[in-house]
């Protein structure tokens, strides 16, 4: 799989024409804007009126329909209206798009616990590549440092200081949403705003979840963040590339998760964790090609999955050298 | 809404006797002093909850004490406990309407307007705890997406709105049917009354699933979360209805037997017995060959590596319960009220500690991933469940106002009833 750097251009070349039109509509709110702050209503982020939508937009927000239900066209303004929110809030033009799944692919992941040494490279990129809240920490990826000789969770150190690793006699095991065909989340969701996709990845629709947190009671691997508040993003840290059930920028009030970096894989790119492990611990690819690494690593080597004893078939193996 | 009534209240009575909506909302305004000083109390708790909300609206759930680790805490807590009360009210209904006991049949409209607040009051707690409330209509059939029959949650939406139909519907009909001076239809209402009957089990059933689905948190994830749930609403339950009536029966004069009061407490006896006994066999389980499933369970009682932020308060909310249950287990104790309304407030704080934050939270603890992060509720969050209350209390407060007389009317005008 070819890789780019995660920072992309403002504007894609082949989409100059539809965003000229846009930026017009831009203009025009940040007039509005201006007018409000000489009323002396600066709308810091978080604060602003109508979640950082003009009240058209909050309007056609409130009454959008589940993701999976939507036409074409509506799924384009919802696109549209995002990033024109996220223009008014943070001040950065992003594009965003409608990303689907491949066809004949189902994504796995695979990890080498003999390789990570615990430099959480993999939390920073995640970080950075999906648009996480900085002032609220938020981060799909936990690395747990254990003592050798045991992968006893209890007894893990969720907080060392990633400075001083490898730590002698101590072993890495880094977690996220480990993916399961048969998730407990989804099961528990009222409102199925989240499920799995045809290509295995468990995603959210940040529009349609109402906030209740039952998936995130019903988790056993801890992978799912809610918003608390309005998630922190300064303007030039924001990844411009963004997709509607990946990376783009949340609001208030919602469920996310690892969605296995949908507005990478599904254009044939590797998530962003896998590009940030400088130990090359970790493996991702398509389950159903036989030629694929992935599938060489679940055939020659000795795997095994987090509380397999819950029935939940993660996607997610680790695996050791020896 | 109450201008129109005073306005149409003495004009409509002269000629003929209001209808039944007038007088049920006329009934709202005729109170001394005292009432109006308590529905301006309950008025002011709603608003100091409400004034906190807004905070809460505009700065997001971050003005709890929530976190990743903790997802639930105070508002869910009251929000389980709130559901064993509302399923209590069927120790009411059963022997008023299927045994036909006389001094029950005068009670039961105030165990269901008991069911009905209770209901509203958790409703609003499970709202209150929604992240995107204004998404609330995404779990509306047809319109929204809702994910039933697999979501518990989705069940639990489903039993709670249909239990409060009938909670509603049920009295609705009696009260009218008193209204007009006849005896309701047996026919009409007694299959709706069974229906309740099994209803009020399957709410509390369905919270205790809610919890006892997820394979992740060891300590809700028991056969025995529904027993216990049941066995402890039918102590918080009765305990709440003792004092109520009591205080009914002092501001009015409504004739509630002593012999309501006095099977309420031999039930409350009885399941407060059983809800210990499952607490010993619980922590049996847990403690004998202690292992991962256990940690939650070591947090709450005794602490887990130097964390203990429950373990008081646990410990107290035992204490009170074994203490309400030697009170109870003494028969002139049980029948002098002083010492059963005491025995009843222990019990009811004793249950609500018990099933309400020592439940929901210690689930939480330690996480998935094996991390320990304590939770308490902030300043807020206890001002919002003040408000909850409240707003539960003045429901029945009003609904009591309005069925008190209509049912002494009914009583004066046909004494054998």
């Amino acid at each position: 799989m070819t890789d780019k750097p995660s920072k992309q251009p403002q504007t894609a070349p082949d989409d100059a024409p539809f965003s000229h039109s846009r930026r017009g509509f831009l203009k025009r709110v940040g007039v509005v804007g201006g007018v409000a702050a000489t009323a002396g209503s600066v709308p810091a982020i978080g604060q602003a009126a109508w979640g950082g939508h003009t009240l058209s937009d909050a309007f056609a927000d409130f009454f959008q329909r589940h993701y999976q239900r939507m036409s074409r066209d509506e799924i384009n303004a919802s696109l549209e209206r995002i990033e024109r929110r996220t223009k008014r809030l943070y001040d950065v033009t992003i594009q965003c798009e409608d990303s689907r799944p491949l066809p004949d692919v189902v994504f796995g992941y695979a990890l080498n616990i003999s390789k990570c040494k615990g430099y959480r490279k993999c939390v920073t990129g995640c970080v950075t590549e999906n648009n996480m809240g900085r002032e609220s920490q938020t981060q799909y990826i936990r690395v747990l440092q254990m003592k050798r000789g045991t992968i006893d969770l209890e007894h893990s150190d969720h907080y060392y200081d990633p400075e001083t690793v490898p730590v002698a006699g101590m072993q890495y095991l880094p977690v996220q949403c480990q993916q399961c065909e048969d998730p407990p989340c989804v099961k528990a969701c009222p409102v199925k705003a989240t499920w799995k996709e045809p290509d295995g990845i468990i995603v959210v629709d940040y529009n349609w979840c109402i906030g209740c947190r039952y998936c995130m009671a019903s988790c056993p691997y801890f992978a799912r963040r809610f918003n608390w508040s309005q998630p922190q993003i300064p303007a030039e840290k924001m990844n411009t590339f963004t997709s509607y059930l990946g990376n783009r920028p949340r609001p208030r009030g919602v469920v996310e998760k690892c969605h296995f970096c949908t507005q990478r894989t599904r254009n044939g790119r590797l998530p962003a964790c896998h590009q940030a492990c400088p130990t090359g611990a970790r493996v991702f690819g398509n389950l159903l090609d036989p030629h694929s690494e992935i599938r060489y690593v679940l055939q020659n080597k000795t795997v095994f999955r987090l509380k397999e004893d819950l029935g939940t078939e993660p996607k997610f193996w680790y695996y050791t050298d020896v | 809404m109450s201008n129109a009534t005073t306005d149409t209240l003495p004009g409509s009575a002269a000629p003929k006797q209001p209808g039944f909506i007038l007088t049920c909302l006329g009934n709202l305004l005729k109170g001394g002093i005292a009432y109006w000083l308590w529905v301006f109390l309950l008025l002011t708790g709603v608003a100091t909850g409400a004034f906190f909300y807004l905070g809460q609206v505009r700065d997001g759930l971050m003005i709890t004490g929530l976190s990743d680790q903790v997802s639930w805490g105070f508002y869910i807590a009251n929000f389980a406990f709130l559901v064993g009360i509302a399923a209590s009210a069927v120790l009411l209904v059963i022997p008023a309407y299927i045994f036909h006991r006389k001094e029950m049949k005068n009670v039961v409209l105030l165990g269901e307007a008991v069911a009905v607040a209770a209901v509203v009051t958790a409703m609003t707690f499970v709202t209150l705890d929604l992240g995107r409330p204004d998404r609330l209509w995404h779990l509306l059939p047809l319109i929204g997406e809702f994910n039933f029959p697999i979501s518990l949650l989705a069940w639990d939406v489903t039993v709670l709105s249909g239990y409060l139909l009938l909670n509603l519907l049920i009295p609705l009909y009696v009260l009218h049917c008193h209204f007009k001076g006849r005896e309701p239809t047996f026919w009409a209402y007694f299959p709706w009354v069974v229906l309740a009957m099994f209803w009020a089990i399957s709410i509390h059933t369905v919270t205790a699933f809610l919890f006892a689905a997820n394979s992740a948190r060891p300590f809700w994830d028991t056969a025995l979360l529904a027993p216990r749930f049941i066995a402890s609403a039918f102590v918080s339950g009765p305990a709440l209805m003792i004092i109520a009536l009591q205080i009914i029966r002092k501001v009015t004069d409504y004739p509630i037997s002593q012999d309501v009061i006095r099977m309420l407490a031999v039930i409350m006896t009885v399941a407060l017995q059983i809800s210990l006994f499952f607490l010993i066999t619980e922590l049996f389980v847990d403690f004998y060959n202690e292992g991962a499933h256990a940690a939650s369970a070591r947090y709450l009682f005794f602490g887990l590596y130097g964390f203990d932020s429950l373990t008081m308060w646990i410990w107290t909310g035992i204490f009170l319960n074994i203490a309400a249950v030697l009170i109870l287990m003494i028969n002139p104790l049980r029948e002098n009220l002083i010492t059963l309304n005491l025995a009843c407030i222990l019990a009811f704080v004793g249950i609500w500690i018990e099933k309400g934050m020592g439940l929901v939270v210690t689930g939480f603890i330690p996480t998935p991933l094996g991390e320990i992060m304590e939770y308490t509720p902030t300043v807020p969050e206890l001002f919002i469940s003040l408000g909850a209350w409240s707003l539960g209390v003045l429901v029945f407060t009003l609904l009591v106002k309005m069925i008190i007389p209509i049912e002494l009317g009914y009583r004066q005008r046909k004494p054998s009833a």
